[in-house]
């Protein structure tokens, strides 16, 4: 008899879970997904290239229902569960489903944060989470006028530039003195403000929302220093907070998310927590790889591999605008011990820097021109020692295996 | 045909660099360009050109041309000019007599010009003070051969290079400085692999390629050799006591000195192995056919024309001279130094080899129509640098040379220009070292322009001819002096129309009571067609001379020659902690590089002074490869880089003489050299001068490639040269600070323009570039040690347009990816191959020098750089 397992949520990382379960212990479980969402599990990454008009909803669809099908899993669509009864391993969802579990993953994800301004509940205010606010935000472009995005990271920069795309007047206001600072250093953010600003998109830093205007719609916006800026719609990209508001009620211990250790199991021993609702060993995630990672580890706890820890590694990021290329990873911050090698070349808008310690890279940043982003990556993640690609680093894998130069001819101009 | 005609005629003409004087065809073409070729039925090349021959279409260009007469730096008409240098000169001459001026000339004049110059001075001036760069080149080979012929006669051809069974050169780096007779010399050696080779050379040059034997000698150790090679001839039997007798003298008191020259204390003075000495003696007494080539190592030394004495005394002994396939042979530097001497344009002579008997003066005065001919010898060039520096000389004309860099102790020497009240300089070059200390600034034609005639050092006359028209108020050298002389009152003596006037007087001279005792004799040439005048070897009678002395008649008493017994100096070693300073030319580049510093194929091999050292010297004074070393002794300092090579002797440095101020920022070598001469022939010891070396002080290298030329500003050091885009420059600083702000002082980038840049600061490694469109604007490297770009790379950067972001700021990298080949540096300048280039072909299966050029192209047209590709051969395919 197999075993029953229920998903609560259907996102990318408990679909990377079933996959890699399905690997290792095929048939073991009968499984069952309640998804808030009326859709099957698609790349939530590539939400941007959809709201740029780039791609459809199905080119970005991961398991379509035939792999349902195929797995046998019960998929419960646009059903979202409003209990876990663990007394008697079971949970009910709004319209009265309900399943029983012998295991119970909770993977529900993340909620938009919203900045508690006057204002926030007004008609045209928008976040930027899931295919429905990218379905709301390209219907409110269609009648043209303003946008204003609050929130200069990731996912408000690829929300103004997709909205840009669908012919809106874009303004970025972002509170922290320069863009994607948490994959960025200055130089690199003021390249990217530069590059945004030529493709006509507003950006303001250092700015903080003082509220949004307007009466039953939207009007604008005012910042703490005074400045009005008129908008038609208003998208809320400031962070997302873990979705743990169901396992608290359950009586599952939740810190900032549902609280894990590295084998991925809550408190109560039958239940799971899965991706960006997960708080493991104190840490929360919101990009795809540990959260990759994290299922990874969880197939394998669910196929007997008690053993199985998530253990967080670094990780890098690219933002999804096309023609601006933003790769950064690790830690590049300053300081007495770290080196940095950095390329600019401001008016073609290439920005790169590789900082080491003891001779290694930790931590890597570059602005247009990012090819080499991953060879960094993998230097990083292998620490691997530098000094002997010193000299030509900067540039890449294509210069690693780089013929030595001639013992006069590359010092000096003799041919000797 | 019109004048305006596309239809491109070739014309014949001779090549304006070294002494061995190969034809040229040299053909205008429509777009302004002139294509050059060797001339193929000139018997000097049959065709063939080295590379700077090669590259001579690239030098003609009138950037840096001197174009207008000018005083004081401004613009005058030829007339103020003229009338300002003979009013001076004649001034001068009045108050101070005929000994208070001077001219000093140069083996690039022709020898119509030449002819002029000495008439003028010798003739109607009545002083002998003109001398020329031509002192510092041959002027021992002069004196050792009046000490033996009894003339100044080089009795053989280049032909006997090539029937000789051994061929010794002496101090002499054929490959690089002779490049045809090099490859005549090789080609008759593949042909006939039993002939043998020796050289005799403290360094290993790139000759030793095809020597059989090297014998690296020390400093003068040339006149041991060679003493103790005529007792080694008499031990072993080999002397030609018929020819000795009957057309010799002296030949006792030369022996008597060479018997204690056994081949152990040869091998003492020497350095050189006892078993390689009579390797080398057992040879040459075995060959009846020895040619023995001898340059600049043995000319330039205070013994200089002793050692040319020891070596004739060898041929003399045997008998080997003036016959096919023997003989001893001085090969000159310069392309008319022959020519100046016989016109008599040196200080020591009179005119067309005659010297200063009254008789002779007698007879030139009559010939000339003057009766104030000069009646004894002048000051030589050490010494009438020093008659301008002490104030004796009051008045200069210096004519197409550069004597503030050529000059042993230049920086003396650019001191007396600078006492010196009246300098008048004649030149084509409108900035050279020399150029900036003139009062007064000729312009004068160039080559392509001149017309005129120049001898070889087969004594081949041959016609240098104008295929390009006179630019601005450029004039040639004969025209200068004829209207200066002109004006000084000597009309009717320098009345000259144009140069074949000139030429036919010249010839009539050298006919003139002319009994046959003067080896030099032109009298079959007088009345010739001037125009189509071929090449030919004097003495002209009724037709040229191949060979001299095949008769045994020479042109001292009693038709004899004459051994000069020969006491080899005590070897010279530098005082301890100093070296012996060696130096002489590189394979691209001539003289003070006026002409070969303006083509970007001759900029590619070498492009900066450096000093070869020899790797125990370079470990013991802490010279690490490629950096700075600082050369200094009492006279002045030289700032190069270091090429650590066991080409080099211990003890010993060897640095090219061409790099001046234009070129680098303290590279100037011969203001190290001591003013020491040849007591005989008054030629400088430009080789032998002692010097301390250390590194120098650098806290950041750099180098560079631009559009434009640099401005150093505050660097340390600089040495910059042509591209085919623009300008490639070495650098340094001994002072650390603001980086970016060099960067933008050396280009001149304003403040508000953003570079590329690549900062490691930590390493101390950081990169500038700027592009205007697509175009590199330059591109800067920067580092704490010698820079590692790949020169080439970088250089040929300022020619390809960049479109996409990556490889503009791949620019920084300083080197291709492995993605994009890398030539390397440029080893075969005719056809810009890398080093890279072809030792990947090697690598390919390439096994020998012709299959290399089959492949890459690399020394298929001059061959110069073949010697080059031979070793890379060899260290590439393990011994088989």
């Amino acid at each position: 008899m197999a075993e029953k397992l229920v998903i609560i949520g259907n996102g990318m990382a408990p679909g990377r879970a079933l996959e890699k379960l399905f690997e290792l212990v095929p048939g073991q479980f009968d499984v069952t997904i309640f998804n808030a969402e009326p859709r099957v599990n698609y790349d939530r990454i590539m939400l941007s290239p959809v709201l740029a008009g780039e791609k459809s909803f199905d080119d970005i669809v991961i398991h379509g229902d035939a792999w349902y099908i195929k797995h046998g899993i019960m998929l419960y669509k646009g059903c979202k569960v409003t209990a876990i009864d663990r007394e008697t391993k079971t949970v009910t969802a709004v319209n009265g489903i309900t399943a029983s579990y012998d295991r119970l993953i909770i993977a529900t994800g993340s909620v938009p944060f919203i900045i508690p301004v006057p204002g926030k509940d007004l008609a045209g205010v928008l976040t930027y989470r899931d295919l429905d606010d990218v379905n709301a935000m390209m219907i409110a472009a269609r009648a043209g006028g303003r946008a204003v995005v609050i929130g200069g990271g990731l996912l408000g920069l690829e929300a103004a530039a997709g909205l840009k795309e669908q012919g809106m007047d874009v303004t970025v206001i972002h509170v922290m003195p320069w863009l994607m600072e948490r994959q960025l250093d200055a130089a690199g953010g003021t390249y990217l403000a530069d590059a945004l600003r030529s493709r006509g998109i507003n950006v303001m830093t250092s700015a903080n929302t003082k509220q949004i205007l307007g009466d039953k719609r939207v009007s604008g916006l005012e910042l703490a220093d005074g400045t009005i800026v008129p908008a038609d719609i208003v998208v809320m990209a400031v962070g997302i907070r873990p979705n743990a508001g169901l396992a608290k009620e359950a009586g599952i211990i939740v810190n900032r998310g549902i609280v894990t250790d590295a084998t991925m199991i809550t408190s109560d021993p039958s239940i799971y927590a899965l991706g960006e609702c997960a708080e493991v060993d104190g840490q929360v995630f919101g990009l795809v790889a540990p959260l990759y990672d994290q299922a990874g580890i969880l197939a394998r706890q669910l196929a007997g591999d008690v053993e199985a820890r998530f253990a967080p590694v670094a990780t890098a990021t690219r933002l999804k605008v096309t023609g601006i290329n933003v790769y950064s990873a690790g830690d590049f911050a300053t300081g007495d011990d770290r080196e940095d090698i950095v390329l600019s070349d401001e008016s073609a808008g290439v920005y790169k820097r590789v900082v080491l310690r003891d001779d290694k890279v930790i931590g890597t940043v570059l602005y247009g021109e990012t090819t080499d982003g991953p060879w960094f990556f993998d230097l990083m993640k292998d620490g691997r020692a530098a000094n002997d690609l010193r000299d030509t680093l900067i540039f890449g894998e294509s210069f690693e295996d780089v013929a030595e130069l001639d013992a006069y001819g590359g010092r000096c101009s003799i041919a000797g | 045909m019109t004048a305006s005609s596309p239809i491109a005629t070739t014309v014949k003409t001779t090549c304006p660099y070294c002494g061995v004087g190969c034809g040229v065809l040299a053909t205008p073409q429509a777009d302004g360009s002139v294509t050059i070729a060797g001339d193929p039925d000139h018997p000097a090349n049959f065709g063939r050109l080295c590379s700077k021959g090669a590259a001579l279409g690239e030098t003609l260009s009138l950037d840096s041309r001197l174009l207008h007469p000018e005083i004081d730096g401004k613009r005058v008409s030829w007339d103020e000019a003229l009338d300002l240098v003979a009013s001076t000169f004649s001034r001068v001459i009045a108050e101070h007599g005929p000994e208070a001026v001077a001219f000093y000339g140069s083996g690039q004049l022709l020898t119509e010009d030449y002819y002029v110059a000495n008439k003028l001075m010798k003739g109607f001036i009545g002083a002998s003070n003109i001398d020329t760069n031509s002192r510092l080149c041959m002027a021992s080979s002069v004196a050792g051969h009046k000490r033996a012929f009894g003339a100044d006669t080089v009795p053989g051809n280049y032909e006997d290079i090539e029937l000789a069974d051994l061929v010794v050169l002496v101090g002499s780096n054929l490959a690089w400085c002779h490049p045809v007779i090099y490859q005549r010399l090789a080609a008759a050696k593949a042909l006939r692999p039993e002939m043998r080779i020796v050289l005799v050379d403290p360094r290993r040059t790139m000759t030793a390629d095809i020597s059989d034997l090297h014998l690296p000698l020390g400093a003068d150790g040339d006149s041991a050799l060679f003493v103790g090679l005529l007792r080694a001839l008499h031990e072993a039997g080999k002397v030609d006591a018929r020819f000795v007798a009957d057309h010799t003298q002296d030949f006792t008191g030369a022996l008597d000195i060479a018997e204690d020259w056994t081949v152990d204390r040869v091998a003492e003075a020497t350095g050189v192995a006892v078993a390689d000495i009579a390797k080398f003696y057992d040879w040459f007494g075995a060959t009846e056919k020895v040619v023995t080539i001898f340059s600049q190592g043995v000319n330039q030394s205070a013994s200089g024309t002793d050692k040319v004495n020891a070596i004739i005394n060898c041929h003399l002994a045997t008998g080997r001279i003036g016959r096919p396939g023997l003989g001893p042979f001085s090969i000159t530097g310069q392309p008319n130094a022959m020519g100046g001497r016989e016109v008599g344009g040196l200080a020591n002579m009179l005119a067309a080899h005659m010297d200063f008997d009254p008789v002779a003066v007698d007879r030139v005065g009559r010939f000339w129509g003057s009766n104030n001919v000069a009646t004894q010898p002048g000051l030589k060039a050490v010494d009438l640098f020093r008659a301008v520096r002490s104030g004796q000389i009051k008045a200069l004309w210096i004519m197409a040379t550069n004597p503030v860099d050529s000059m042993p102790e230049a920086d003396e020497v650019r001191e007396a220009l600078r006492t010196c009240p009246f300098v008048v300089v004649s030149e084509m070059n409108a900035d050279t070292d020399t150029v900036r200390e003139a009062h007064v600034r000729l312009p004068a034609a160039g080559w392509g322009e001149k017309d005129g005639t120049v001898t070889n050092s087969e004594r081949r006359i041959t016609r240098q001819r104008p295929f390009l028209s006179l630019p601005g108020d450029a004039q040639p050298d004969w025209w200068i002096v004829s209207q200066i002389a002109q004006r000084m009152g000597f009309g009717a003596a320098f009345s000259y129309t144009g140069p074949g006037e000139i030429f036919a007087e010249h010839a009539a001279l050298s006919a003139f009571e002319n009994d046959g005792r003067r080896d030099f004799n032109l009298a079959g040439l007088i009345g010739a067609n001037y125009e189509t005048l071929p090449p030919v070897q004097w003495p002209v009678r009724e037709h040229g001379t191949a060979r001299m002395f095949g008769d045994g008649r020479f042109f001292g008493p009693n038709r004899k020659s004459r051994f000069v017994a020969i006491i080899p100096p005590p070897p010279l070693a530098p005082p301890p902690g100093q070296l012996t300073l060696n130096t002489g030319r590189v394979r691209d580049h001539w003289h003070t590089m006026t002409r070969t510093g303006k083509s970007s194929r001759l900029g590619a091999h070498i492009a900066e002074p450096f000093a070869e050292i020899h790797p125990k010297d370079a470990t013991r004074l802490g010279i690490k490869r490629a950096t700075l070393v600082r050369l200094e002794n009492r006279h002045g300092s030289a700032t190069v880089r270091a090429l650590i090579t066991d080409r080099q002797r211990p003890g010993a440095v060897f640095v090219p003489m061409h790099w001046t101020d234009r070129f680098s920022s303290n590279g100037r070598v011969d203001a190290l050299v001591t003013a020491k001469a040849d007591p005989f022939s008054g030629q400088p010891a430009l080789k032998m001068a002692d010097i301390i070396a250390a590194p120098a002080r650098v806290v950041r290298y750099g180098f560079a490639v631009s559009r434009s030329e640099i401005v150093p500003g505050d660097a340390s050091y600089w040495a910059s040269a042509r591209t085919p885009d623009g300008f490639r420059t070495e650098l340094a600083w001994d002072e650390a600070g603001d980086w970016e702000a060099r960067a933008r002082a050396l280009f001149g980038v304003p403040a508000g323009t953003a570079m590329l840049t690549l900062r490691d600061e930590r390493s101390g490694r950081m990169s500038f570039a700027l592009f205007d469109g697509t175009h590199l604007r330059f591109a800067l490297y920067l580092s704490p040690d010698p820079v590692l770009v790949s020169r080439q790379w970088a250089v040929n950067l300022l020619g390809l347009p960049v479109a996409d972001v990556t490889t503009r700021s791949r620019v920084l990298a300083g080197r291709p990816g492995a993605d994009v080949p890398d030539p390397g540096p440029i080893v075969c300048a005719c056809h810009s191959v890398g080093m890279k280039t072809i030792l990947k072909a090697i690598e390919g299966g390439c096994s020998t020098v012709e299959a290399v050029g089959a492949a890459t192209k690399a020394g298929t047209n001059c061959g110069s750089c073949r010697a080059e590709i031979r070793p890379l051969l060899a260290k590439l395919q393990p011994a088989g």
